[in-house]
Parts: structure tokens; sequence; C-alpha cells
């Protein structure tokens, strides 16, 4: 293999020049990121940003516009729906939410995937369900129905159900958001040791910039669209940008408005209705 | 583009709901197909559309049926006819009312039941969670809960269908003393295999229609509390015009 090739499926995902937008709106105007074998990149930026829609262009759920998407070194664009589904095989997805199919105990929803694409023997499957539950802890929870969980539980069953497939790369979609520190903790060290055990490239969306640097390789900031600024954790907090300070500090006001934009304050107080 | 159109004209919109209705059907027969590999989810639906509809159906049928038989009794007695009493309540019930009524109240306790369940998969990231794991939710949802309610529906109109008949001949026999023997005779002689083919047609295409606009709008609803609750709102809506509309198509058809 040549040079070249060897370095481009050095990136797993590789996102050139995206735009993506609705009629009213534009989401991503110009948008170039790429994410390393092996790494933890975390995607942060303010809510509002299009972090969730980027894992939807990532995984192929929508279409952009504009610029070509590669995900293991396969165009997007060029490939149909088997092809996708296919791809779709090797990345883990773990939701905000959890998305536990509800009418499914906990046993069942790790075990789903596993039912849909291989035909394992029944005594397999357990062994590798109870095994994933064991790596998230939860073993014992095997038999409860998912409106019998807390959050970060859910999480945690999510989490076992992606990487029931043993996955090449996992996405984190907000994994930290409304947990406890406890379960926060738990959920922090789980990405961690799936990553160098598992060897698992994974992608966390978070704008838990304290958490992200601890455990993130590599870091983007998404503002308006746009990557603000990228690099290791410490380079952002050196960062001299602005909106890259604002972000890091958690100031309210700064480059990111604390106002949403409207008409003059005093103006509208004195209009009369 | 759908709503922009939706804006423009309403019979534009219509046919375009139509036409998506239509794919959506379509879509969903290819994936019945592989859905029927797995008979335990179908069964499972036929239980959740069928067996849970299964007492209301029963309690309006026994009523209906009674209600025939006081209606039919008063005007057959008119004509000094009241021995026919059983064959027009048989007929009534098998070509007309049990297939129309099960229907409609099929499309008020399993297709809202229906819509609201898959509505809320949806809201809740249920079935993007299974695109993501590369199973498609058409085939690993909406195909069984269709295939479920289609086969019910059939077997809901036949307990309906019995159930309303006996309760005419409660009426009939036992309060206005019309002799067993003729309320049953003639009703067996009278009613023949066609009548009753017609209401088994009539009950499966009100069954393939009532489960497709309940999965259909459950499949597309908002992802929002307002929207399952608006879903569920158009399947009866919509489901209670339809089956009305068919059914004389349908009896205009067998005349």
């Amino acid at each position: 293999m040549s040079e070249t090739g060897h370095a481009e499926l050095d990136w797993l995902i590789d996102v050139k020049d995206v735009a993506y937008g609705f009629a009213e709106r534009s989401i991503f105007s110009d948008l170039t990121l790429r994410v390393r074998r092996g790494s933890i990149t975390a995607i942060m930026g303010p809510s509002g940003t299009g972090k969730t829609t980027l894992l939807r262009l990532v995984m192929g759920q929508i279409q952009p516009q504009r610029g070509r998407i590669h995900v293991f070194g396969e165009d997007l664009a060029a490939l149909n729906r088997s092809q996708l589904f296919g791809l779709r095989q090797r990345i883990g997805m773990l939701f905000q939410s959890g998305a536990l199919l509800t009418g499914l105990s906990v046993f069942e929803n790790v075990a789903f995937p596993v039912r849909e694409h291989a035909r394992l023997p029944e005594p397999v499957l357990r062994e590798l369900v109870l095994m994933k539950l064991q790596a998230v802890g939860l073993r014992g929870a095997a038999d409860l129905m998912p409106a019998e969980l807390s959050g970060g539980m859910a999480r945690r069953v999510a989490l076992a159900r992606a990487i029931v497939m043993d996955p090449e790369v996992l996405i984190y979609d907000e994994p930290l958001v409304g947990l406890d520190p406890i379960s926060k903790g738990v959920i922090v060290r789980l990405i961690q040791s799936l990553n160098r055990s598992l060897h698992i490239t994974s992608i966390v969306v978070s704008h838990d910039v304290q958490e992200m640097s601890h455990i993130a390789n590599y870091s983007y900031l998404l503002v308006d669209g746009k990557v603000a600024a990228e690099g290791i954790p410490t380079d952002l907090n050196a960062s001299d940008s602005k909106i890259v300070q604002q972000f890091m500090s958690g100031a309210p006001d700064g480059p990111v408005a604390f106002n949403y934009p409207a008409p003059d304050y005093y103006e509208q107080l004195l209009e009369r209705h | 583009m759908a709503s922009g159109a939706m804006r423009a004209s309403p019979i534009r919109a219509g046919l375009i709901k139509l036409g998506d209705v239509t794919l959506f059907l379509l879509r969903v027969l290819g994936q019945c197909v592989p859905a029927l590999g797995r008979p335990k989810m179908i069964i499972e639906q036929i239980y959740n559309a069928g067996g849970r509809s299964l007492i209301i159906i029963m309690l309006c049928g026994l009523f209906l049926g009674m209600v025939l038989g006081l209606q039919g009794y008063d005007l057959l007695s008119r004509f000094g006819s009241e021995s026919a009493l059983g064959v027009a309540a048989a007929l009534g019930m098998i070509k007309e009312l049990g297939p129309v009524l099960t229907a409609l109240l099929f499309a008020g306790r399993a297709g809202t039941a229906l819509a609201s369940e898959i509505g809320l998969m949806g809201a809740t990231d249920q079935l993007t969670a299974m695109e993501m794991m590369a199973v498609d939710p058409v085939r690993h949802v909406v195909a069984p809960r269709f295939l479920g309610g289609v086969i019910a529906m059939p077997l809901l109109t036949a307990i309906f269908d019995c159930i309303g008949i006996y309760g005419a001949q409660l009426v009939g026999v036992a309060m206005m003393r019309i002799p067993a023997g003729t309320f049953w005779s003639q009703t067996e002689s009278a009613v023949g295999l066609s009548d009753i083919n017609e209401g088994v047609i009539k009950s499966l295409v009100f069954g393939v229609a009532c489960s497709l606009l309940a999965v259909y709008e459950g499949y597309h609803a908002e992802p929002t509390a307002e929207g399952v609750g608006l879903a569920t709102t158009r399947t009866v809506v919509s489901s209670a015009v339809l089956i009305l509309m068919l059914d004389y198509i349908l009896t205009a058809a067998f005349l």
C-alpha cells in the first residue's frame, strides 16, 4: 500500500468542507474535521451549534448539501442503503437519552443487535451479553425493565448495547448530561477503559469542558457551524481566541452573546399597543 | 417542499399524502415477508391489537345485536313477518354492521394504541437507535404491528358477528317469543357463502386500511408530546372516514 493510502486509513472519519442546513437556517457552512484511529476525540461547542446534527451526518442518516464525508475510507454519498447498514454495524452509538427499547428487558436490549445481525446459539449469546453487562457493572440488572433504571444506569445499559457488536468506533452523544457526579465519573472511566482495552476509537460530543480535557486526546470546538478551534486540551486552554476563552471559562457573555438578538429594549418598552 | 405545497392547496396536499401513504404501504409490504419469518412477534401483535380489543368488541356486538333484534322485530311485525328476524339480523350483521363497526371500534382501541406507541418510540429516539444499529424499524416495528392488525381484524369481526346474532336471538326468541326453530332455520337457509365472503373481504380491506393508517401516522408523528397526540387523533378521524368510504365502494361492488 502506498504512503498516502496508509495515511488515509489512519483517519477513520474524515469530514471535508461540509455544508448542511434547512431552508431558513444554515447549520454548517464549511466544516472540516478528522478523527484518528484509536483516539478519543471530543467535539465541544455551545448548545445549538449542531453537534448532534454532525453525528447524524457521520452516521449517514442525513446527507450534506456540499462536501464529503468518509467513514472507514468509504465515501458515504456513494453507499447504498445496505452498504450503509453494513458500515453502521462497525459503529456503536450511545444516545443522550439511552434510547433503550422500552418493551424489552435490559438483557434483551443488549442482545437486540446480536439477535438481529448474527445467529448465535442461545448459550453463547447469553455469555456475550452478560460479559458486556459486567463491563458496565450492571450484570445484576439484567432482568430489569428500562423503566426501572436510573438515568445513569440506563446510559450504561445503552453503552453495553453499543459495544455488544464489538464496534471499531463508538460515538457518544452528550454522555454526561444530567448525571450526578458519581455516575458521571463512572461513564468517564468507562469511556477511557473501553478506548484502551478494546482499542475503540471514540468520538465524544459534550460541552463538559472539565471532563473532556481529562480524557480527550484531541478536541474540536464548534461555533456557528465551523471549527472555531482544535487541538489537544492544553492548546485550547492557551488559545487567545476570545470565543474559545469564553467557552473554556464558561463566561456568560462574550462573543457568544447572552442576549438573543432583539429590538432596542428602551424602544420596545415605550411601544404602545 | 411538502409543507410549502400544503399551504398552496389542500387538494394537492391531500394527493401528496395519498401518494406518501401508498409508498409507505409498499415499503411495509416489502418488509412483511421477512417479518413473517418471526411468527412470535406477529402473534404478540395479534394479541395486542386483537386480544386486547376482545372485551369491547364482544360487549358492543352483544348490544348491537339486541338493538337489531328490537328494531327488526318492530319493523318486521308491521308486515307480519317477525319470523324473518333471524335472517335480517344475520345478514345485516355479517354483510354490513359487523365489519364496519368492528373496524370503527378497532380504529379507536387498537389503532390509537398503535399510533401512539410507534410515535412515542420515535419521540424517545428508539426508532433512530434501531437505524443506527443497522436494523430497519419498518421491518422490526412497523411490519409486525401492521400484520398483527390485518390478521386480527377478520377474527374480531367474526366474533362480533356471532355475538351480535346471539344478541338478536336473545331479544327475538327469549323476549318476543319467536320460535327458536323458525329463527335459526330461516337464518341458516338465507345466509349463503357469498354473504360470508362479502363480510370477510370487507373486514380484510378495513384491517389493511386501519392498520396502515395507524402505523403511518405513528411513524411520521412529530417527535413531541403534541405531535404524538395529533397523530393519534388523525388516526381515528381518517380511519373512520376511510372505513365508511371503502364500505360504500365495496358494497356497490358486491351488489
